[in-house]
């Protein structure tokens, strides 16, 4: 591998690793903070993936300037949904031991699954790259880079500085933090516990189908593409620590390095090596890269 | 004595009306088991296979060598780890005389197995794995479609035609994806030409950058892929944006660009991909199965309604044969083997190991469809590797 080719595989490495981390962003507050194992979570992204595939037109049509119009659309869509969803469901599972939230979100992705067939059907869709960023750059004399991959990573890595000021620099994110440590003193002292998580749910659930929207383009849109992103997330969290938002960001960033460099390097291999960081990260230590 | 004759006769009149009875009423009804994907990701390739099997029926007047047909359907959803329960639904409990399907490979092969220690008769009218008509056949079992070899070696072919020296091959690591790329291997290799690198990701990952790059260091002369469904979609896609397309032309079994096209849009036009079927063959016979299908579906046929409909062709000769024993599999396998099954994508007869021998076309992504180039390789047969019959 010569110096040009390390470069751009590194670059690879990191645009893998923010899209990760941008997917696993909102199972990090639903899993890590709250504490509900969401097996759901994969279908927030593909509801996202599909709202952009069909919502685009629509929307479109009715707003114009489809690709920021039908962002917003699906953000709130999706904030609506992941409040309802909490009232309805999850709401009832904090205090339930996890087997239950197993069955219970389970049980979701079989509904999200069939609903999604009974309204947009099985077949592959491809969703088109906004026009003003629809371009590439050219690496070497061969290689070009779709300059949306790199708007994602931009995204991406906005999103993180974002959600670190969020929960360590705001009054909310304090609240937050609190009623993760302690739920009745939290409510004891006149916060209504009950409302925060609510809105704690529906932003986790939002920045799901966000990841799925601004994914769609370069990953197309089929059934079960949730179920492919779903263990990857648990592994995003696990390895970074349940609950840290800068241990997401990081582990994301290794799993895509060794993703990376071991599918090119160890291919026979590349199927396990995530897995096998994931061990030994937990060997050396239990809870996480960055849990306190 | 004039007493026992009366009863003797009334007896004898009994018999007699009973056996006439019994030939007036037309035989017992056929019962096809459909074992097929009725949700899930392949369900529309399931629906295809359906549609195309009755079509064939229908058209015979709803009846296979006089016995009227009934359908049973049990999803299999794809899910391996549940077919062989469903393949024992239909054999000892619904007591089917024929099974049809699937899609998937891994079914298939339960289903192959299950066939085999069972005796029932057997149509795989997709599953295209080595293994169902190689060291897994059976004079019961009959696939109407094809294997993952036949059309990676004529593609190999192809490239090697058409010059290419350096090849690297890229496909999901799984028996279809190897098949195919041995396929492929075997053929180009044999005409002169290297693969250099044989690329792989696990199974259905579709992260494709880090192995594109390493595509763009090793400079082939040509790429060779095997992906399907969404994978297929987003490898086109990456390939294309990677700015690979322009300099190293990509070559893939059909499966790249069946059922793909509409998501895969622009990136995909001039592909050249390699199949025993085309959007265009321009033969009566298709023409004709592609107008009475779009009447009775009101959609338009694909490769899998064409496999689901010789699935159909090949039961109806080999009952024809039987009279409609569908326990006569010594019968029923002589009349197939021996038969030339007039299919829409060309005639083709079964190999010794019951997998179509069949010309596979070079097809061209022109807009929406697969244009046909040409025949990439006649008559091809599978070599049916460990088959013992």
């Amino acid at each position: 591998m010569d110096f040009a080719t390390f470069l751009i595989q590194c670059l690879n490495a990191m645009q893998y690793g923010l899209l990760l981390f941008l997917v696993a962003s909102g199972l990090t507050l639903i899993f890590g903070i709250m504490g509900v194992i969401n097996l759901a979570h994969g279908s927030f992204y593909m509801i996202g993936a599909y709202m952009a595939y069909a919502l685009a037109p629509v929307v479109g049509a009715a707003f114009g300037g489809e690709f920021f119009s039908t962002m917003v659309a699906g953000l709130v869509l999706s904030v609506i949904l992941g409040y309802v969803l909490e009232w309805a469901f999850f709401s009832y599972l904090y205090e339930r031991e996890h087997l239950q939230q197993v069955l219970m979100t389970y049980g979701l992705i079989l509904v999200f699954e069939e609903l999604r067939s009974l309204m947009v059907g099985d077949d592959v869709h491809g969703v088109t790259v906004p026009p003003f960023l629809n371009g590439t750059l050219q690496l070497n004399e061969l290689m070009t880079y779709p300059v949306y991959r790199l708007f994602i990573s931009g995204v991406c890595l906005l999103l993180a500085v974002a959600m670190w000021f969020v929960f360590t620099r705001t009054r909310l994110g304090m609240m937050i933090r609190a009623g993760t440590a302690n739920r009745e003193m939290v409510q004891s002292l006149g916060i209504d516990i009950t409302l925060l998580y609510r809105i704690v749910f529906a932003i986790g659930v939002a920045l799901a189908v966000f990841a799925g929207m601004i994914a769609a383009p370069v990953s197309s849109v089929y059934p079960n593409m949730g179920n492919a992103v779903l263990i990857i997330c648990f592994v995003v969290v696990v390895i970074g620590g349940i609950g840290s938002i800068k241990g997401a960001l990081v582990a994301a960033l290794l799993i895509g390095i060794v993703d990376t460099f071991g599918k090119v390097l160890v291919p026979q291999a590349a199927g396990v090596l995530v897995y096998v960081l994931m061990a030994l990260i937990l060997l050396w230590r239990p809870n996480g890269l960055f849990k306190d | 004595m004039q007493k026992r004759t009366v009863l003797l006769s009334a007896a004898a009149f009994a018999v007699i009306a009973a056996t006439t009875n019994t030939w007036a009423q037309a035989q017992p009804k056929l019962k096809v088991g459909f074992m097929l994907p009725a949700t899930g990701t392949f369900a529309s390739l399931g629906t295809a296979i359906d549609n195309g099997f009755r079509l064939y029926v229908a058209e015979q007047g709803g009846k296979i060598a006089g016995r009227e047909v009934e359908y049973v359907r049990v999803d299999d959803e794809s899910d391996p780890s549940k077919a062989t329960d469903n393949v024992n639904k239909l054999i000892k409990r619904d007591n089917v005389d024929v099974l049809v399907g699937t899609v998937h490979s891994g079914v298939a092969m339960a289903m192959a197995k299950a066939a085999k220690e069972s005796g029932t008769l057997l149509l795989v009218p997709n599953a295209g794995a080595a293994a169902i008509t190689g060291p897994m056949c059976a004079p019961n079992i009959f696939r109407s479609s094809f294997t993952m070899w036949q059309s990676g070696y004529a593609m190999g072919e192809v490239a090697a035609k058409k010059g290419h020296k350096k090849v690297v091959t890229i496909t999901w690591k799984y028996a279809a994806g190897d098949e195919n790329i041995k396929g492929f291997k075997e053929s180009f290799e044999k005409n002169g030409g290297t693969v250099v690198k044989e690329l792989n990701l696990p199974f259905p990952n579709v992260e494709f950058q880090a192995l594109l790059t390493e595509i763009a260091a090793t400079k082939p002369d040509a790429v060779f892929t095997f992906f399907a469904g969404g994978g297929a979609v987003k490898f086109v896609k990456d390939y294309s944006a990677a700015g690979l397309k322009k300099t190293i032309p990509l070559y893939g079994s059909g499966f790249l660009t069946d059922g793909t096209l509409e998501a895969q849009g622009a990136d995909a036009d001039g592909l050249l991909t390699t199949l025993h079927y085309a959007d265009n063959l321009n033969s009566k016979r298709d023409q004709a199965f592609r107008l009475s299908y779009a009447k009775t579906y009101k959609m338009q046929p694909d490769v899998y309604a064409v496999q689901g409909y010789d699935a159909g062709q090949m039961l109806g000769i080999g009952l024809n044969a039987t009279k409609g024993d569908a326990k006569n599999i010594q019968g029923f396998a002589q009349a197939v083997r021996a038969a030339k099954i007039d299919s829409p994508r060309g005639a083709f007869t079964m190999s010794k190991s019951h997998n179509p021998v069949q010309d596979i076309y070079l097809r061209k992504v022109v807009g929406k469809e697969n244009v046909l180039e040409g025949v990439a390789s006649k008559a091809l047969v599978d070599p049916g590797l460990g088959c013992k019959m």
